[in-house]
């Protein structure tokens, strides 16, 4: 017969005892790496400051490619149409044109210049003012100025730009999307140059922390030693030091977070002013919930595999004489 | 509890330690090694506490054959041993009590359990009074008894010791050797190295003579001539 554990056994066995044992070594671990930090508060600084400056730099580039795509996001749903009327269309013919555009789900507002609004308005910004005067006739079409309503997508964009273009009255219907399209394939290569140069500045975290758990491994060599010869396993002497990567890691992102955060605070007043200058009502865009637990969540995982690879090189090399 | 047999070793420099070395350990005995430095005591203590594997033959210790103890296998195997070290081998930047408990924090061991233990090991060796104190405060023979504290923590069953007196004046020495007698009494095996033959003498143990990597022979041997050319010998060496 097998031996089953009655039901009253069972409920005897406190189910924390390993599992207790194990979260207590671990928390003891954690503080006791803080602890060493915190006595070499200088040497634990300048660590965690470099890992702070190297992690805020891709995040204050990604910051402001982020505020330069919001910029010119607003441009794009401003953007007019200018529709070029057949010179045939009397002006009656545009505006009962236009009051039918208007009425479309797509479009915002229409607004009508006639040809001779149109030459008035070249005489006085041109500069050519009584040269034009010698012109027999007008050579300016009537224009529909169309603005899409916000909501468009580049997609609807395109469609009513067709559309408007197969009206048998326009002639010619322009909108200058290309120096954006541009715009945003730059911003776009600038983000993927900042995401190659945050692998590489993320390789060098690991090396950094790597460097600095390996001189802390050489000078407690005797320590791990000892624990060794009385039967510490490699994971046991090597626990302390993936924690005290995880601290390194945590503050230099949480320094980093706090250089971005100052940065842009710094920045706020001039850049209210420049928006000021274009009557423009933008605001700088801060970090968001997510970013921010990403970049620090980024600091701890290099952290950790920093001073894990460390410590594995190491670690191994060490064994009691 | 120890068997030896034809045990070789052979340093990478082309020396040899151990030669042919055969010897045993039974369950409960208080055994000592001795021999001139160089004899192979360390080696033979090395091989027991898996520090080096033998070139040739078997060690084995409490029925494990050490060769197939794999390396991942080795801290717990050294967890079953207690061991005592001639220079003590504390961390000096943590208090005794630490010192004594570590090798209960390795085991997994739980807090209360700990504690307990640790004070019934320094109460065994008499430094109850002394567990909140540094390493560095304490008198050599109090470091030797804190190591000591430490090896029978876990209450192995196999303690070995490499000249734990080799440290000490003669008073502290006897001190040391009979809180070892008291292990003993309690069951505990030991194997000592240790070159004190008059202290050995006193205690009346058994007593494992090595001569260059092998056993010496007893009926050729002249006590008083071998101590006095041991004590020359340990002399010329001191002055090193």
């Amino acid at each position: 017969m097998v031996n089953k554990p009655s039901a009253a056994a069972l409920t005897q066995i406190r189910p924390s005892g390993p599992l207790r044992t194990w979260a207590t070594r671990h928390a003891s671990n954690c503080i006791a790496a803080l602890g060493r930090l915190a006595r070499q508060p200088f040497a634990s600084l300048m660590t965690i400051l470099v890992i702070a400056i190297t992690l805020a730099l891709p995040a204050a580039m990604h910051l402001l490619i982020k505020n330069a795509d919001s910029i010119s996001g607003s441009w794009e749903s401003a953007l007019d149409f200018s529709a070029y009327l057949n010179n045939d269309v009397t002006v009656d013919n545009a505006r009962s044109l236009a009051s039918i555009i208007e009425q479309r789900a797509d479009v915002a507002s229409v607004t009508l210049v006639s040809a001779e609004q149109g030459l008035a308005e070249f005489k006085a910004q041109s500069g050519f003012g009584s040269a034009l005067d010698h012109l027999e006739s007008n050579p300016l079409p009537h224009t529909l100025v169309v603005r899409p309503s916000g909501s468009n997508t580049e997609e609807t964009m395109r469609l009513l730009h067709e559309e408007l273009a197969n009206l048998p009255e326009t002639d010619l219907v322009q909108i200058d999307t290309e120096w954006v399209q541009r715009f945003h394939a730059i911003l776009e290569t600038l983000q993927r140059a900042i995401a190659m140069g945050a692998a590489l500045l993320g390789a060098a975290i690991i090396v950094i922390i790597g460097n600095t758990i390996r001189l802390d491994i050489q000078n407690r060599r005797e320590e791990i030693e000892v624990t060794k010869l009385i039967g510490a396993s490699n994971a046991f002497v090597r626990r302390p030091f993936l924690y005290s990567g995880l601290w390194y890691g945590l503050g230099g992102g949480l320094l980093a977070l706090a250089l971005v955060g100052y940065g842009l605070f710094a920045l706020k007043e001039p850049i209210a002013r420049l928006a000021g200058l274009y009557n423009s009502g933008f605001q700088a865009i801060s970090l968001s919930i997510s970013e921010s637990a990403t970049i620090v969540g980024v600091g701890v995982l290099l952290g950790l595999v920093g001073s894990w690879i460390a410590a594995a090189r190491h670690m191994r090399r060490i064994e009691p004489k | 509890m120890i068997q030896i047999e034809d045990v070789y070793k052979r340093f990478p420099g082309g020396q040899e330690a151990l030669k042919g070395l055969t010897l045993s350990v039974d369950k409960g005995e208080m055994v000592f090694v001795t021999g001139h430095s160089g004899a192979g005591k360390s080696t033979l203590l090395r091989l027991i506490a898996l520090i080096e594997r033998p070139t040739s033959g078997q060690v084995i210790v409490d029925g494990q054959n050490t060769r197939r103890v794999s390396r991942r296998r080795i801290p717990a195997y050294r967890r079953q041993l207690g061991m005592v070290f001639q220079d003590h081998k504390l961390l000096y930047d943590r208090p005794v009590f630490d010192n004594v408990a570590l090798p209960l924090i390795i085991a997994g061991a739980g807090h209360r359990d700990a504690v307990r233990k640790v004070r019934a090991a320094l109460d065994q060796v008499g430094l109850l009074d002394k567990e909140r104190q540094s390493p560095e405060t304490l008198s050599s023979g109090e470091q030797q008894r804190v190591g000591i504290a430490r090896a029978i923590v876990t209450r192995p069953k196999l303690l070995i010791a490499d000249e734990p007196t080799g440290n000490l004046d003669p008073d502290l020495s006897l001190e040391v050797m009979r809180i070892f007698r008291r292990f003993n009494e309690v069951g505990v095996t030991l194997l000592i190295a240790s070159h004190d033959i008059a202290l050995i003498d006193q205690l009346g143990c058994r007593r494992i003579a090595l001569e260059d990597g092998a056993l010496q022979k007893f009926e050729e041997e002249d006590p008083v001539a071998e101590y006095v050319e041991r004590y020359e010998t340990d002399q010329e060496q001191s002055r090193w």
